[in-house]
């Protein structure tokens, strides 16, 4: 099916997050709609989805033009969307998650599972994704729930297939996975809209890609551009993305842990047994996929869980059992990896922001009373120094872009005397002038002879930045190697291989 | 992402709250014009010379649109004469007298409006004045009618009495939440049933706090005059100091909120729970600090309450103040000089009912204006919540407008 949008205009207030956006996705073309994060990518799909209704503009499948009043239109015309985070019910088996919604239906109206099954083995069949119709979801790895995503697509008969972001819970090697996938559909006939802001996996596997930037198209790229031309065109200017270091000058054990073991919220083992030691002017890095107890580690270091076993000290400090302010007051600088849930009072203003973890005594605070005067200047210093763009100190952190509010996080958590820096995913949904920036002020903590603990899912910043890299799977450390180890022995390690 | 739910405490209600906040001076005035208009339209249907006048409403409208306006005159014109200056009144003491009972109705409107406001920015529905209110009085009664202190000092311990009695009742229900996750605004209601049950149990029994001489119903003794609220204007006006105490309530809770660190942490804790947890801030612990202090506020309305009178209390002295608060506290943006503005606008109503009684027309309408005003405030998220709807994605002419209005230059 051939799918255009042609002029689609979507805005929001004075924001026009989709201005006039043309595109074309021929039947079995792999299309990748390339952009940086908030470059209008997530709202075009909604609108294609019938999540949004344009102001302007059509969406036309085979030369009809069609109007979405929801999704339930979009499906019925044929597109399938697989949205970032899974649409799964966990208990549900994935033939009953398949049907959910149109099920089929035996004599008075029950559940006929067996037409459900045989609907599941086919497309599984079809096209090689080994499903098995009655694994519980919960059950199954990530990248075989995000194929149970895509036969719900098929079995309603799309047309077009939407993936927003799909590798982003993907291993290396489950990402090639899903490629080959990609392209077995769209031999069989099904568009594909890709969504990514990953270079790689676009010259891997698009056959055209359009770039847009700040809610336009900038235009149309061929995948045999290079990176480097890609970039360009998605940022509007010249990037580089590498960061010099000078040769780790490895100093005393600043953070050492020890058996660390920590229960997560459904009664698991979460971090399971794991000890590491950071010197003072190293960087660590903690690769894994998402959702590989990563999280949970970050959040006990920094007091934020109590772990059931083992010792987290800093320096000669004891600080496993520390409220959270007292790690905070032990100079900890914490980057949490969703800065608007946990790093930022979005209806607070930037000035308020940089004092959220420091109310109780000075520079902040005289006595009781916040010291305005004080707040101001060093607002100022630090919206200058960490080049947050603000039309002022005043403005309110949730009205900054997503590089601009991690500026502000960034900029607190250093300009503190600390003595260990914990960076939890520091340019996730970040432009990449601000990744820029902010991979410049890390090394520069590490430069100044501080232990850095960096967690990322992003193989390129882990390589990046490190100078060792532990890589987590289920809740253990599986080996802790050099930063220059392949990125081929880093994807098997990341799905559970040792070294 | 973590679903670090250790206590579920933030959620839904706190998002609502803080839309419900977010309104500012613009709604809160447009609310209470439309509140306005629909009770003129109550006063026009009230009104027998417009419903006989509507009979021929086709062959002559101007009968019935002139009974109609008649009707609204009237109306407005004796809240007016029943709540700031009675102009037909024979003499100045007379004449300025509504004025007077206005700010003493409007005493514990604010302060306990203060206590719901500043629950509300920590993210918390207060629905306990009441409860509150009533424990507080309760001690302080027992203070100003069972001890004896010298003169001056009764009165400022019968008033600390009131506001450490409230707070405690009120940190009752920040440890409950804290401790157990269980929601405010359940216990906040049962207490209230709690508190109307001890005050009642203590003003029945001769052993507590029931009068000296009394019979079967539940009532106390008059206060000591050592431990009454001064009156302020002379024997000839019943405005006493409790008026005081809830506009020096207002300064402090403006210093608390708006310049304190400790305020600065309850509305991090209001806006962001999360990111207040992760920066530090022990956020169980602030519930039940800003339960104590919400509960603090209500208890200069329980002072208002209890040592205000000349009278022997009775257990209804809470009247609907603990509802009221809700409402003012929500017309005032929960902000102080809001709250205030509020405070007397609600105070004005209660002053003015009987005024409008007098012409005939029913005091209940002051009651019905009252409500469409916290309505229209807080009616368009609330039904957005209700029915899960999202946010309006498009600004509002009104908000538009108001931009422009409040915005000075380019608002870049």
């Amino acid at each position: 099916m051939k799918l255009e949008l042609r002029g689609i205009t979507k805005r929001f207030g004075a924001l026009v997050a989709n201005d006039h956006i043309n595109l074309v996705v021929n039947s079995g073309e792999i299309h990748a709609l390339l952009g940086e994060n908030g470059a209008g990518k997530s709202t075009l799909m909604n609108v294609l989805y019938g999540l949004y209704t344009a102001d302007e503009g059509d969406i036309v499948l085979d030369g009809v033009v069609h109007r979405f009043k929801g999704p339930g239109d979009a499906m019925a015309a044929g597109i399938g969307m697989v949205h970032q985070h899974f649409m799964l019910i966990p208990v549900f088996t994935v033939a009953e998650n398949v049907v959910l919604g149109h099920e089929p239906t035996g004599i008075l109206d029950t559940l006929d599972l067996d037409t459900a099954r045989k609907l599941v083995r086919e497309i599984s069949d079809r096209f090689g994704f080994e499903i098995d119709p009655d694994a519980l979801v919960e059950d199954l790895p990530v990248g075989a729930q995000q194929r149970v995503e895509i036969i719900k697509a098929l079995a309603r008969d799309a047309k077009v297939l939407v993936l927003d972001e799909p590798t982003a819970v993907l291993t290396p090697q489950e990402t090639d996975e899903l490629m080959g996938i990609m392209k077995g559909l769209a031999k069989a006939g099904t568009s594909i809209v890709f969504i990514t802001h990953k270079l790689r996996e676009v010259q891997a596997v698009a056959d055209r890609i359009t770039v847009i930037r700040l809610g336009a198209v900038v235009g149309e790229a061929k995948p045999t551009d290079s990176a480097a031309t890609l970039a360009t065109m998605m940022v509007g200017r010249a990037v580089d993305l590498s960061v010099t270091k000078k040769t780790p000058k490895r100093g005393e054990a600043g953070l050492s842990v020890t058996g660390l073991t920590v229960i997560g919220d459904r009664n698991n083992k979460v971090v399971d047994d794991v000890s590491f030691e950071v010197h003072a002017g190293e960087v660590l890095a903690i690769a894994g996929v998402q959702g590989n107890g990563q999280t949970e580690l970050a959040e006990a270091l920094v007091g934020l869980r109590t772990p059931s076993a083992g010792s987290i000290h800093l320096g000669k400090i004891d600080i496993t059992h520390s409220s959270v302010r007292e790690v905070i007051d032990a100079g900890v600088g914490y980057i949490p990896e969703d800065r608007s849930k946990d790093g930022l009072v979005g209806d607070f203003t930037i000035a308020e922001n940089f004092m959220i973890n420091r109310s109780y005594g000075p520079p902040f605070a005289k006595g009781l009373t916040i010291d305005f005067a004080n707040r101001e200047r060093i607002a100022a210093e630090l919206i200058d120094a960490y080049d947050v763009r603000t039309p002022s100190q005043v403005t309110l952190a949730k009205k900054l872009s997503g590089g601009n509010q991690q500026k502000v996080v960034v900029a607190r958590e250093l300009s503190r005397e600390l003595n260990l820096l914990i960076a939890s995913q520091p340019t996730r949904g970040v432009d990449v002038g601000s990744i820029e920036f902010i991979h410049d002020r890390i090394i520069a903590t590490r430069e100044a002879g501080k232990p850095v603990v960096i967690i990322s899912t992003e193989l390129d910043e882990v390589t990046t930045l490190a100078d060792r890299i532990a890589v987590m799977y289920r809740g253990r450390i599986v080996g802790i190697v050099d930063a220059k180890t392949s990125r081929e022995t880093l994807g098997r390690m990341m799905a559970g291989a040792t070294v | 992402m973590s679903d670090g739910t250790e206590t579920p405490v933030v959620g839904r209600g706190a998002a609502v709250i803080r839309e419900i906040m977010s309104g500012g001076a613009a709604r809160a005035l447009l609310s209470v014009v439309a509140g306005f208009v629909i009770g003129a339209i109550f006063m026009v249907f009230s009104s027998e010379e417009f419903l006989a006048a509507a009979q021929y409403l086709t062959s002559r409208p101007a009968d019935a649109l002139g009974a109609a306006w008649t009707a609204i005159a009237e109306g407005y014109s004796a809240l007016f004469r029943g709540s700031i200056y009675n102009y037909t009144a024979g003499s100045f003491e007379a004449s300025i007298r509504p004025m007077t009972e206005t700010l003493r109705f409007a005493g514990p409107l604010i302060a306990s409006g203060l206590g719901v406001a500043l629950a509300f920015r920590v993210g918390l529905f207060n629905i306990g004045a009441s409860g509150q209110l009533l424990f507080g009085a309760l001690w302080a009664t027992w203070i100003s009618t069972r001890v004896e202190l010298p003169w001056g000092v009764h009165l400022v311990v019968a008033v600390l009495v009131a506001i450490l009695g409230a707070a405690a009742y009120g940190a009752v229900v920040g440890f409950l939440k804290a401790r157990t996750g269980a929601h405010e605004v359940i216990v906040t209601i049962m207490l209230n049933y709690i508190a109307a049950g001890i005050l009642t149990f203590f003003f029945r029994t001769p052993e507590l706090l029931r009068e000296v001489d009394g019979g079967g119903t539940p009532k106390s003794d008059a206060p000591a005059e050592s431990a009454q609220l001064p009156l302020l204007l002379g024997p000839e006006f019943t405005l006493h100091a409790g008026f005081i105490l809830a506009i020096v309530g207002v300064v402090v809770y403006w210093w608390l909120m708006e310049r304190s660190t400790i305020g600065f942490r309850f509305r991090m804790v209001g806006h962001n729970a999360d990111a207040a947890r992760t920066a530090g801030i022990n956020v169980e612990r602030t519930f039940v600090l800003a339960m104590a202090v919400s509960g603090a506020f209500v208890g200069l309305a329980a002072a208002n309450q209890a040592l205000g009178v000349r009278a022997g209390l009775t257990p209804d002295i809470d009247g609907t103040i603990g509802f009221d608060a809700i409402t003012v506290a929500l017309l005032g943006s929960s902000t102080a000089p809001g709250v205030l503005l509020a405070g007397l606008l609600f105070g004005a109503f209660k002053a003015g009912a009987p005024q409008m009684q007098v012409i005939g027309l029913s005091p209940e309408i002051t009651g019905v204006v009252q409500g469409f005003i916290v309505l229209f405030i807080a009616a368009p998220p609330l039904v957005r919540a209700i029915f899960r709807l999202p946010p309006p994605q498009k600004t509002t002419v009104i908000a538009d407008w108001w931009q422009k209005l409040t915005t000075k230059g380019d608002p870049k």
